[in-house]
C-alpha cells in the first residue's frame, strides 16, 4: 500500500470515528432532552428520568464518550503508522 | 528538595502544594477555634491563595516567545486538564450555577448540559488538529490556513469582542468576591482583582498562567466539594451527596404542592436582583416549545465552548497531539467533578429550606423565629435576602421570601450550621474561579492583540523583546478597560457569559472547523462565514435585547449563536464554491494537518 492510499485510509477512519462519536454526542445533547417531559413519568433512582438525565446521566455520558474517542483515535494512528513517537 | 526536571516534579509539587493548602485550612480552624473572628479569616483566606497565585505567576516568568505563548509545549495531559478545568469554570460556574439550577430547576440545567458536552466537539473536530497545526493563538490558525490579513483581523475582531464580553464579568466577580471577603468597596475590590489576574500572568504569559490555573484548580475543587460532602453528612443526607439526591428531588416535588408553588401570588417590593421560588424544580415543560428551548440553549454552549478561543488556546500547549486528545478528556473530567455537583448541592440547599421535618427549614416558620436566625440576619444585611409579609399573618411563605441566586453557594456552610471557615475556604474557591477565567481571557486577547495583530499585520519585523513587551503592555491596558468596564455594573453576570460563547460561535465555529474537515474552504468563503455569522448574530441580539423586536420561536438574546451559526454556514459553503479551491500548498497543508505523526504544520512552513 503506498503512502496516499493510506493517509486516505487513515482519514476514512478518522471520518468514521468522528461521525459516530458525534452521533452518540447528539443523542445525550438533544434527543433525550427533547423528550424529558415524557422521561419524567419513570422514576429512576428516585429522581424523575428526564430531570436525572440533563442533571448526572447526559454527562455521565460525555466523559465516557470522550475517553473512548481518545482510545479510538490513537488506535485508528497506530494502525496506520500516524501516531507519533513516545 | 525537588531534584531533577520540574516537569518530572510537577505531582510532587503540587501534592505539596494541595497538603499546604488544607494544612492553611486547619490553621483557620484552629484559629477559628481560638475565637480569631470570621472577617479576619476571610481575609488571610482571600489575602494568602492570591498571594500564592501571584507568587507562582512570578516564578514562571519568561523571555522566551514559545514559553510565553503556550508555555513550552511541554504542559502534562492531566495538569492541562486541571489548567483547562479552571480556565472553563468561572465565577458563574462557581458562584451562581447551582443558584440558577435552585431557582430555574429543570430549564436551567440546559447549562450543565451545555459546558460539559462541547468538550466532545472539541476533542474530535478540533484541539488535535490545532494542536498539530502549530499555531500560537486562534487567529494564527485562521490567519495561516487560509491566508491574507483580512481573515486573520476578522478572526482578532471577533476573539477580541467574544473574550472581552466575558472577562469583564468575571473582573465584576473577582470585586464582587474580593469586596466582601476583604471587606472594601466594590470599585476598589475590582481593581484588587486585577491586580492580582495581571500578577498571575504578565510576567511569563501562557506558562505562568498554566501554573496558576493549576494551583486555582486545586483549591476551587477542594471548596467546592468540601462543604457539600460536608453538609450531605451532617444532614443525614448521605455519604456521597451527588448518588442519593433522587429522594431529595421526589420530596422537592411534594413540598412544593404542599407550599402552594404556582397558586401563590407574586409579592411586589423585593430589592433588584432578589428573587422567590416560582418554577417547579424538576418538571421539563410539555410544549414543544420547551423542548426546543432547551435544546437550542444546549447547543450553543456547545458550540460556543468549541470556538471559545481562551479554552482552545490551551491545547496548544500540550506535547504532543495524542497529550492535546487526551487532555479534552481529561479537561471534562476534572469539570464535570463540579457540574454533577452543583445539581445536587441545589436540590439540597432547597429542601433544607423547604422541608418542615428539618431542623434548618424556614418556610412556614414564624417570621420571628426566621429572623433571628444568623445567616438570615447576616445576608439581609449585604442585601442578598429579604423577607415581606405580603399578607401580614407572621408566618413565612414560599412567595414572602426573596434571595439572591448565588446564596446558595455562598450561604450553605451557614445554613447547615457549618463552622465559618468553610464560609472563607469558599469565597477562596470563587476568587480562584474568577481569577483562573479572568487570566484566559485576558491572555488570548493579548496574545491575539500583539501576535496576529501586531508582528502578523503591523511590524513582522518586530524582534522577540520588543514584541513581548508589546504583549505585557497590552494584557496591562486591555485589564484595566476591562476592570474601568467591570466597575460601571453593565450587565448581570449571566447575560454576558451566555452572549460570550454565542459570539464566538456565530463566528468562529464554522471557518475552524472547515479549515480542517473541508479542503474546498478557502479564504473568500472563510472571512465571509466570519463577518457574515458574527454580523448577523449581533444584529440579532441587538433587536432581541435593545430594540424591542419579539424573538422568533423563543431564540431570545441567551442563544443568539441559533441565528448566527447557520448564516456562517451558508456564506462560508456557498463563497467558497464560488471562488477558486486554494492552491495546492494549502491543500498539502490541510492533509498535514491531519496525521499526528511529524512536525507541526508552522514549522514544516518556515523551514521551505
Amino acid at each position: 500500500m503506498n503512502e496516499a492510499d493510506n493517509r486516505v485510509m487513515h482519514w476514512q477512519s478518522t471520518k468514521r470515528l468522528m461521525i459516530i462519536t458525534l452521533s452518540l454526542w447528539a443523542f445525550f445533547s438533544f434527543v433525550v432532552h427533547w423528550f424529558a417531559d415524557a422521561l419524567n413519568a419513570f422514576n429512576f433512582l428516585g429522581f424523575p428520568f428526564g430531570f436525572y438525565m440533563a442533571a448526572q446521566g447526559s454527562e455521565v455520558a460525555f466523559v465516557i464518550i470522550i475517553y473512548w474517542f481518545a482510545r479510538s483515535q490513537h488506535k485508528i494512528d497506530q494502525q496506520y503508522g500516524f501516531a507519533e513517537e513516545e | 528538595m525537588f531534584k531533577g526536571d520540574f516537569i518530572a516534579n510537577l505531582p510532587k509539587i503540587y501534592g505539596t502544594y494541595t497538603g499546604g493548602f488544607l494544612g492553611f485550612v486547619i490553621l483557620m480552624a484552629i484559629l477559628e477555634s481560638m475565637g480569631v473572628g470570621a472577617d479576619t479569616i476571610g481575609i488571610l483566606f482571600v489575602a494568602f491563595t492570591v498571594f500564592i497565585y501571584a507568587a507562582i505567576g512570578f516564578l514562571s516568568r519568561t523571555m522566551e516567545v514559545g514559553a510565553y505563548y503556550v508555555a513550552g509545549r511541554q504542559v502534562p495531559t492531566v495538569f492541562n486538564g486541571m489548567a483547562t478545568a479552571a480556565d472553563w469554570m468561572s465565577g458563574a460556574s462557581f458562584v451562581a450555577m447551582a443558584g440558577g439550577i435552585y431557582f430555574g430547576g429543570h430549564g436551567y440545567l440546559a447549562f450543565v448540559v451545555g459546558w460539559t458536552g462541547g468538550y466532545i466537539l472539541v476533542a474530535s473536530l478540533m484541539a488535535p488538529y490545532l494542536r498539530k497545526f502549530g499555531c500560537y493563538t486562534v487567529p494564527d490558525f485562521i490567519g495561516t490556513r487560509y491566508g491574507g490579513k483580512l481573515s486573520r483581523l476578522c478572526a482578532v475582531v471577533i476573539l477580541v469582542v467574544a473574550s472581552f464580553t466575558y472577562v469583564t464579568a468575571q473582573i465584576n466577580a473577582t470585586g464582587t468576591i474580593a469586596s466582601r471577603a476583604l471587606q472594601i468597596p466594590f470599585e476598589v475590590g475590582v481593581w484588587f482583582g486585577l491586580l492580582g489576574i495581571l500578577l498571575c500572568s504578565m510576567l511569563g504569559g501562557m506558562r505562568a498562567v498554566t501554573w496558576t490555573q493549576v494551583a486555582q484548580y486545586i483549591v476551587l475543587i477542594i471548596a467546592y466539594l468540601v462543604p457539600v460532602f460536608w453538609m450531605s453528612n451532617k444532614q443525614g443526607f448521605g455519604l456521597v451527596p451527588q448518588l442519593v439526591y433522587g429522594d431529595a428531588v421526589s420530596r422537592i416535588i411534594e413540598l412544593e404542592q404542599f407550599h402552594g408553588l404556582g397558586t401563590l401570588e407574586a409579592v411586589e417590593g423585593a430589592k433588584k436582583g432578589l428573587r422567590a421560588l416560582t418554577v417547579p424544580f424538576a418538571e421539563a415543560g410539555s410544549s414543544a416549545l420547551d423542548s426546543w428551548k432547551f435544546v437550542t440553549l444546549v447547543l450553543c454552549m456547545m458550540a460556543g465552548t468549541a470556538s471559545l478561543p481562551h479554552i482552545l488556546m490551551r491545547y496548544f500547549t500540550t506535547p504532543s497531539v495524542k497529550a492535546a486528545r487526551q487532555s479534552v478528556a481529561w479537561s471534562l473530567f476534572f469539570i464535570f467533578l463540579l457540574y454533577f455537583t452543583a445539581p445536587a448541592l441545589a436540590t439540597f440547599v432547597k429542601l433544607q429550606i423547604l422541608d418542615p421535618t428539618l431542623a434548618t427549614s424556614i418556610i412556614g416558620k414564624s417570621i420571628t423565629e426566621v429572623n433571628s436566625l444568623e445567616w438570615i440576619q447576616k445576608w439581609s444585611n449585604v442585601g442578598y435576602l429579604q423577607i415581606i409579609d405580603a399578607n401580614g399573618d407572621g408566618i413565612l411563605q414560599l412567595n414572602e421570601f426573596f434571595m439572591r441566586g448565588d446564596i446558595v453557594v455562598l450561604a450553605t456552610p451557614e445554613i447547615a450550621g457549618l463552622p465559618y471557615v468553610i464560609s472563607g475556604l469558599v469565597a477562596a474557591g470563587g476568587m480562584a474561579a474568577a481569577m483562573s477565567t479572568a487570566d484566559g481571557l485576558l491572555l488570548a486577547i493579548a496574545n491575539a492583540l500583539s501576535h496576529d495583530l501586531y508582528y502578523k499585520i503591523i511590524d513582522p519585523n518586530a524582534e522577540t523583546k520588543k514584541r513581548l513587551l508589546v504583549a505585557r503592555a497590552l494584557l496591562l491596558g486591555i485589564g484595566a478597560l476591562a476592570a474601568l468596564v467591570a466597575s460601571l455594573q453593565l450587565t448581570s453576570i449571566l447575560g454576558a457569559v451566555a452572549w460570550a460563547f454565542d459570539f464566538a460561535c456565530s463566528g468562529l465555529l464554522f471557518p475552524i472547523v472547515l479549515g480542517i474537515w473541508w479542503k474546498r474552504a478557502n479564504r473568500q468563503g472563510a472571512i465571509a462565514g466570519m463577518i457574515g455569522g458574527f454580523v448577523t448574530g449581533t444584529w440579532y441580539l441587538y433587536m432581541v435585547r435593545f430594540a424591542g423586536m419579539d424573538p422568533w420561536i423563543g431564540i431570545d438574546h441567551l442563544r443568539f449563536g441559533i441565528i448566527g451559526m447557520p448564516v456562517s454556514l451558508v456564506c462560508m459553503v456557498v463563497v467558497s464554491l464560488m471562488t477558486p479551491e486554494p492552491d495546492a500548498e494549502i491543500q498539502a497543508m490541510v492533509d498535514d494537518t491531519r496525521v499526528p505523526v511529524g512536525k507541526t504544520v508552522i514549522e514544516t512552513q518556515a523551514a521551505k
